[in-house]
């Protein structure tokens, strides 16, 4: 599998690499990578208020079955659409819970057939999308904006694209 | 995202009394906050050490080539920051990380560039234009090699773990450009700041 192994030392070459030309260039590495990372030191509290904020919400939403409830809503027109009815769950948590979403994945795979319709849907939702309301509690948070403004609405509207987009991408490349 | 809130306890209350779930529901409100702390300790150390990077990057000048190769695609979705070098450095930078598959990267460089968002606006407790289109591009965000994804499928005895990257880089793309068409569609009139 070398595709997954050189993917393993992208990490590292890029540290190498930000480092060498720094070296290389005379700058100063160790005291501008401290001035930087107090700088993290400083978002990583900053963003720890909405965080909280954010996570009692998803959770007790994920806690009251709620996502259940609009997955069997979505179901039946969903199915209608061609959408495999396992890979609906992973839709719905996917925006709400990066880890929830891992975990249903992979738990995916005791019940479909790997290299299946909908594993390989499946897989193409989860690698072509992210955990939307993390990033924007995480993103938001770090500048105190109170006011997302159409934020919510756009991102959800590009993760039910991807949903949908990737049964029809499945189709289009992976079917024969 | 206060209303976001609001409406977050509203529906799990409600739902959580159709679905016999009271207890964990209470129990999650109670709880859930201690995981932010967790998952911001986690972050802690990643912020800080690819925000170090990320100076030294800034320091010895990677990010203003990085930002001038990139610049041309940028500017077609923030024609606004023109003249805002940092912005556009950090913006830049964060692009790359994502695309790289770097998400532990792509986090704190993409805070250092809603910071220097929330400059050029004048420190406004509102998201800009710029702000929504940037936070709905890293929600779609375009990765190269999705390496969770390949390495679970590899584990699961996935012949070719990698036969979905042609689908995965489709949908990511046009989910991209169909999040940033809704930003910049949605974004309430008149108040372009």
């Amino acid at each position: 599998m070398s595709t997954v192994l050189s993917t393993e030392i992208i990490v590292p070459a890029v540290i190498a690499f930000v480092i060498g030309w720094a070296i290389y260039r005379k700058t100063d590495v160790f005291g501008s990578f401290v001035e930087g990372a107090k700088e993290g030191l400083r978002s990583a509290v900053s963003i720890l208020p909405a965080l909280c904020f954010l996570m009692t919400a998803i959770g007790m939403l994920r806690q009251s079955g709620f996502l259940e409830a609009v997955t069997g809503f979505v179901a039946p027109a969903a199915e209608k659409l061609g959408f495999p009815a396992e890979i609906i769950p992973l839709a719905v948590l996917r925006p709400f819970s990066g880890s929830g979403a891992l975990g249903y994945y992979e738990e995916l795979f005791q019940s479909v057939v790997p290299g299946s319709f909908a594993e390989k849907t499946a897989s193409v939702l989860m690698g072509g999308s992210e955990t939307t309301f993390y990033t924007l509690a995480v993103y938001y948070g770090a500048v105190g904006i109170k006011n997302s403004r159409n934020t919510v609405p756009a991102a959800l509207f590009a993760d039910f694209s991807a949903a949908v987009l990737s049964v029809f991408f499945v189709n289009l490349f992976l079917q024969r | 995202m206060g209303k976001f809130f609001f409406f977050s306890v509203i529906i799990s209350i409600i739902s959580g009394i159709i679905n016999g779930k009271t207890a964990e529901v209470s129990a999650a409100a109670l709880e859930e906050s201690s995981h932010a702390v967790e998952l911001s300790i986690k972050l802690l150390g990643s912020l800080c050490f690819w925000s170090g990077i990320m100076e030294t990057a800034r320091q010895s000048g990677i990010i203003e080539k990085l930002r001038e190769i990139l610049k041309p695609l940028l500017l077609l979705v923030f024609p606004r920051l023109k003249n805002e070098e940092k912005a556009l450095g950090a913006v830049s930078m964060n692009v790359a990380a994502n695309f790289l598959g770097l998400g532990n990267a792509a986090t704190p460089f993409g805070i250092s560039a809603m910071k220097e968002l929330h400059r050029i606006s004048g420190f406004s407790s509102a998201a800009t234009a710029e702000m929504v289109c940037f936070v709905v591009m890293n929600t779609a965000s375009l990765q190269l090699l999705p390496t969770t994804v390949a390495a679970i499928r590899l584990e699961h005895g996935v012949q070719n773990p990698l036969d979905i990257l042609p689908a995965v880089w489709a949908v990511s793309l046009c989910s991209l450009l169909l999040g940033i068409f809704a930003a910049k569609i949605g974004f309430p009139k008149g108040e372009r700041k």
